[in-house]
């Protein structure tokens, strides 16, 4: 089934609250295999100008991925999820993750598509700290294969 | 700690140096745990080639995550990313044994940009595929 066109532009409530820890970034850095020391060591951070340790680049995927469940939940969005695959991925840092930031999501659809019998959806996750720190954009593009 | 690579010492064409890492399951799994991604195409073989994959796949963000490291280990900076994209054009299939799967990461400053800032443009491989195209950073350099 092809997505509504009416859906653009669409935008969800912000979310609740995710605040960054320490031991959130070290976890995620070691998955990554990111050895940096500024993911882990406060002293190292500061010493290259951040406030406190930083998280990689793209760990803001899993402050976004729980804010663009809205999308998933929306009834009206007849995505198959079944035959979701992640298309593409952007982020955009207006500055880096750091340990202590509280940072609140908001989801806004910003494109859907058919091609090739796929349905395709974009969505942009603005993420700010709880005093409206813009802190990154992340658009996905997520691709129902064959649903169209 | 990592000296800050300065914008001064780069050029178009620069190369990053190349970077080979090995994704077993173990892998897999600690990223699934790291990233809240538990969708079973990553850890269940039965469930990923129900779908018609043809086994258990790594997660792109983590194909991603792992390319990220060439530009900031070569920036000195993990903050130092002001934007990263890829698209994902084919999945990093990795068998249930203790050698898994090889992503090789390229890179290369495609452009000199104001303010410090370069795009540095990503090549990677893996099994001799391409896994990610259009896959560019721009990083702020020092």
């Amino acid at each position: 089934m092809a997505l509504d066109a009416g859906l653009v532009g669409r935008s969800y409530p912000p979310s609740a609250v995710y605040e960054v820890g320490r031991a959130t970034i070290a976890e995620f850095a070691a998955a990554v295999g990111a050895t940096d020391p500024a993911h882990t060591d406060a002293g190292a951070a500061r010493a290259l100008g951040h406030p406190d340790v930083v998280a990689p680049p793209t760990f803001a995927i899993v402050v976004t991925l729980g804010a663009a469940d809205v999308v998933i939940a929306d009834p009206d969005v007849a995505l198959d999820y079944s035959r979701v695959v992640h298309g593409e991925q952007r982020f955009t840092h207006h500055r880096p993750i750091r340990a202590g930031d509280r940072l609140v999501s908001t989801t806004t659809i910003e494109a859907v598509r058919t091609v090739a019998g796929n349905d395709m959806l974009t969505t942009r996750v603005d993420v700010a700290t709880e005093d409206g720190e813009a802190v990154c954009t992340a658009t996905s593009l997520l691709v129902a294969r064959g649903t169209a | 700690m990592t000296a800050r690579l300065r914008a001064a010492d780069v050029a178009v064409g620069t190369e990053l140096p190349e970077q080979t890492h090995r994704v077993t399951r173990a892998d897999l799994v600690r990223y699934a745990g790291a990233s809240g991604d538990l969708n079973p195409i990553h850890w269940s073989d039965r469930v990923a080639t129900g779908v018609g994959l043809p086994g258990v796949i790594a997660h792109g963000m983590l194909t991603m995550g792992l390319a990220a490291r060439a530009v900031t280990d070569w920036a000195g900076d993990p903050g130092a990313v002001v934007e990263y994209q890829v698209r994902f054009g084919r999945p990093v299939v990795v068998p249930d044994d203790d050698t898994g799967a090889e992503v090789t990461v390229r890179g290369k400053v495609g452009a000199v940009l104001d303010g410090g800032r370069v795009r540095v443009d990503l090549m990677v491989t893996s099994g001799g595929e391409k896994v990610l195209s259009l896959a560019r950073a721009t990083v702020a350099l020092a």
